[in-house]
């Protein structure tokens, strides 16, 4: 098993035909992963040939759908026309929405994010790396030739230390990989993630990185001490970062938590998870843990 | 009361760090930047202007004709105390209060501008927000009849007294849903109908400009009646630039540090820090951790730490890497580089091809040593293709924590 993507996914991709979107749906593709189709209303009804692998091209996420039974979305639409398409994708009741752009504002998050309530797809992402199940499926940019398919379950708000530990930990193999996004506001929290893979009989055990920002590591931190048995490591981004912006009093005063590495890293201790210093000393307390 | 209409609003911003800086793209303005944007959409403000120097200020007090009250402009708290906001009764006293104040040093924020207001007696003192509530991930709401203090502090001590009401981002805040707020937070019903108007109408500066943080401290009654911003927070988010030109001309050149100013220039995301290793890496996660484990080999060294955080991002050319290398070794403070790259969509060799490109365009300007550490897609020929180039000043070592150790060592030889 693994968890959101799997061998039988049928994944369209909305922006296929950008810079972008061919760059990775080639990519996907490479590494196995059945691409059904792309989505641009400007471009339906041609195809679009990768190295002889043709995918046909519609006019929306709907008739995508309907014509070859996708569940699954990969969203590499710019910025100002982002929130239109996500909107599409959740209306049109696709299991999964995959958004990699970055830079999306926060409003247009917010608002997909509000319109999405109530209805039955999972949105991952803005402005991250993906999902992968090594082996089965990507839906994304993570690079498919890092590891293989195994035991460990990874979620991540950063890409490229999502990358990081899927190498150190190459050997062993991961269930899934998702990054999360490292924006204000995402669908798909540690929390989500954390609970699909307590869930997945495959998944012996879950690595969690977080970063600065926020208190979704904290709250993150109560779920694994009142829901998680498999064993948790986590690594956390930021100690020495900069103050970076202030924003007055009114966010702390709702985010309850000054939102700082420590204040993290102490919250994930108290809840029983073991977090290393660095990545690779992470990696070698999942080594104890599963090696 | 009298009051300098300086409000206790100033202290809002500054003390609490909301981290995640290198990620969110939000610009906070000024002061009077605030309360422009705030009129702009018909928000009730007093008369004032900004100035730069005493005789503009001097100016601005004439055309008011009565007491102002001189503020100097800095993106911190504790204005006040800092001698930074000083009542003039007249032109020549707020020339005098301006030259005063021009120059200050608050916290480490020089002050640039001052504003220059009309000061306004005060009857109340009220608090109202909009703001991203991440947790939620929802808009948030927030008022109450007490405001002028510390917000915060209430917030601690009194929350009954904060009235926090979310806000739907697909809905938004009508008059029906404004008077929600105001009737949650108790308003004096003499001026309901006013703070519902203002509540609208800062909705509509929240959401029109793209704002993450709209708050108002003090919204103050004045003798007559009348409910005023005397001053304002306002974020906007970097991210919708694209919907708001505009936007570009609030951004703060002036203060901003001469090196992250020229990397701005070449696009790249650089933030000055206090240390004396320079930090090349991709990815905002991954170069946050190489900050982090290239402190902590630094305790070893007699406390050396990063110079800088520098994500060149997914493509690395060698243009990028050139722009990047060339920041950082013109960088005084700078005694050793660490490359830190994970190729993941971008290859080793692309990467190891753009640092030799780059020393080859530096010249005899690249006259510190790097530490380069590579691993992922195609890492065998990038460590071959630096293997052979054999640049005097490049070190390659295998792993991030050997690596950030040995350019930690560099740093404090």
């Amino acid at each position: 098993m693994s968890i959101f993507l799997n061998e039988n996914s049928k994944v369209i991709v909305q922006g296929m035909t950008g810079s972008e979107g061919m760059k990775h749906t080639q990519r996907m593709l490479a590494s196995g992963t059945a691409i059904v189709g792309g989505v641009n209303p400007r471009k339906a009804g041609q195809s679009v040939d990768f190295d002889g692998t043709s995918v046909p091209v519609f006019g929306g996420v709907a008739e995508a759908m309907k014509e070859t039974g996708a569940d699954v979305s990969v969203i590499f639409v710019p910025p100002p026309f982002a929130k239109a398409a996500v909107i599409e994708a959740v209306d049109a009741q696709i299991g999964l929405a995959v958004v990699i752009t970055e830079g999306i504002p926060v409003h247009d998050s917010t608002n997909f994010w509000a319109h999405a309530q109530g209805g039955s797809t999972r949105i991952i992402g803005p402005n991250c790396p993906g999902l992968i199940s090594p082996g089965r499926s990507n839906a994304g940019i993570i690079p498919a030739n890092i590891t293989k398919q195994g035991k460990i379950g990874l979620v991540s708000k950063s890409g490229t230390l999502t990358y990081q530990m899927m190498y150190e930990l190459r050997d062993i193999g991961f269930s899934t990989a998702i990054g999360i996004g490292g924006d204000p506001v995402i669908g798909t929290t540690h929390i989500d993630a954390l609970q699909a893979f307590q869930d997945d009989p495959e998944t012996e055990a879950i690595v969690m990185i977080g970063e600065i920002g926020g208190d979704a590591e904290e709250r993150a931190a109560d779920f694994v001490k009142a829901n998680v048995t498999k064993p948790v490591v986590g690594y956390v981004a930021g100690f020495t970062a900069p103050e970076g912006k202030t924003m007055g009093h009114a966010g702390a005063i709702v985010s309850g938590s000054a939102g700082t590495a420590q204040a993290k890293k102490e919250a994930l201790e108290a809840a029983g998870v073991r977090v290393g210093k660095t990545p690779s000393e992470t990696a070698r307390l999942m080594r104890e843990i599963v090696g | 009361m009298t009051h300098p209409t300086p409000g206790s609003a100033g202290n809002a911003r500054g003390s609490e760090p909301v981290p995640g800086g290198l990620r969110c793209l939000f610009v906070d303005l000024f002061e009077y930047q605030a309360r422009d944007l705030l009129a702009s959409h018909g928000v009730p403000v007093l008369p004032g202007g900004v100035a730069e120097t005493p005789e503009q200020a001097e100016a601005i007090a004439r055309e008011i004709g009565q007491t102002v009250v001189v503020k100097a402009q800095v993106k911190t708290g504790g204005r006040g105390k800092a001698g930074g906001v000083k009542l003039a009764d007249n032109a020549e006293d707020a020339k005098a209060r301006a030259q005063d104040i021009l120059g200050l040093d608050i916290k480490g924020h020089i002050t640039h501008r001052v504003m220059v207001a009309q000061a306004s007696d005060i009857a109340e003192e009220y608090y109202f927000s909009y703001l991203l509530d991440r947790s939620n991930r929802t808009f948030l709401a927030m008022a109450s009849k007490e405001g002028g203090m510390e917000i915060e502090q209430l917030a601690v001590e009194r929350p009954e007294a904060l009235a926090r009401i979310p806000v739907d981002a697909t809905v938004g805040v009508d008059s029906q849903k404004a008077a929600e707020i105001v009737d949650a937070a108790g308003f004096p019903a003499e001026v309901r109908d006013q703070v519902i108007a203002i509540a609208v109408q800062l909705w509509d500066v929240f959401s029109k400009e793209d704002a993450t943080l709209v708050e108002v401290n003090p919204l103050a009654k004045a003798p007559d009646g009348t409910v005023l911003a005397l001053d304002a927070k306002v974020t906007l988010d970097e991210n919708a630039g694209f919907r708001h030109a505009e936007h570009a001309a609030l951004e703060d050149a002036a203060s901003a540090d001469p090196l992250e100013a020229r990397a701005k220039e070449k696009d790249l995301n650089y933030v000055k820090l206090e240390g004396e290793v320079g930090i090349i890496g991709n990815g905002a996660g991954l170069v946050m951790s190489t900050l982090d484990v290239v402190a902590y080999a630094g305790e070893e060294f007699g406390g050396v730490k990063p110079a800088n955080f520098l994500d060149i991002g997914g493509g690395a050319s060698a243009e990028v890497m050139a722009n990047g290398l060339e920041i950082i070794l013109s960088d005084p403070a700078v005694k050793s580089v660490f490359v830190n790259v994970f190729g993941g969509i971008t290859a080793c060799d692309a990467v190891a091809n753009g640092i030799v490109q780059a020393l080859g365009i530096l010249g005899d300007e690249a006259t510190k040593p790097l530490v380069v550490r590579l691993d992922g897609n195609n890492v065998e020929e990038g460590r071959r293709i630096l293997a052979e180039a054999d640049h005097p000043l490049v070190t390659l070592v295998d792993t991030m924590d050997g690596a950030a150790r040995r350019a930690a060592e560099l740093a404090a030889a």
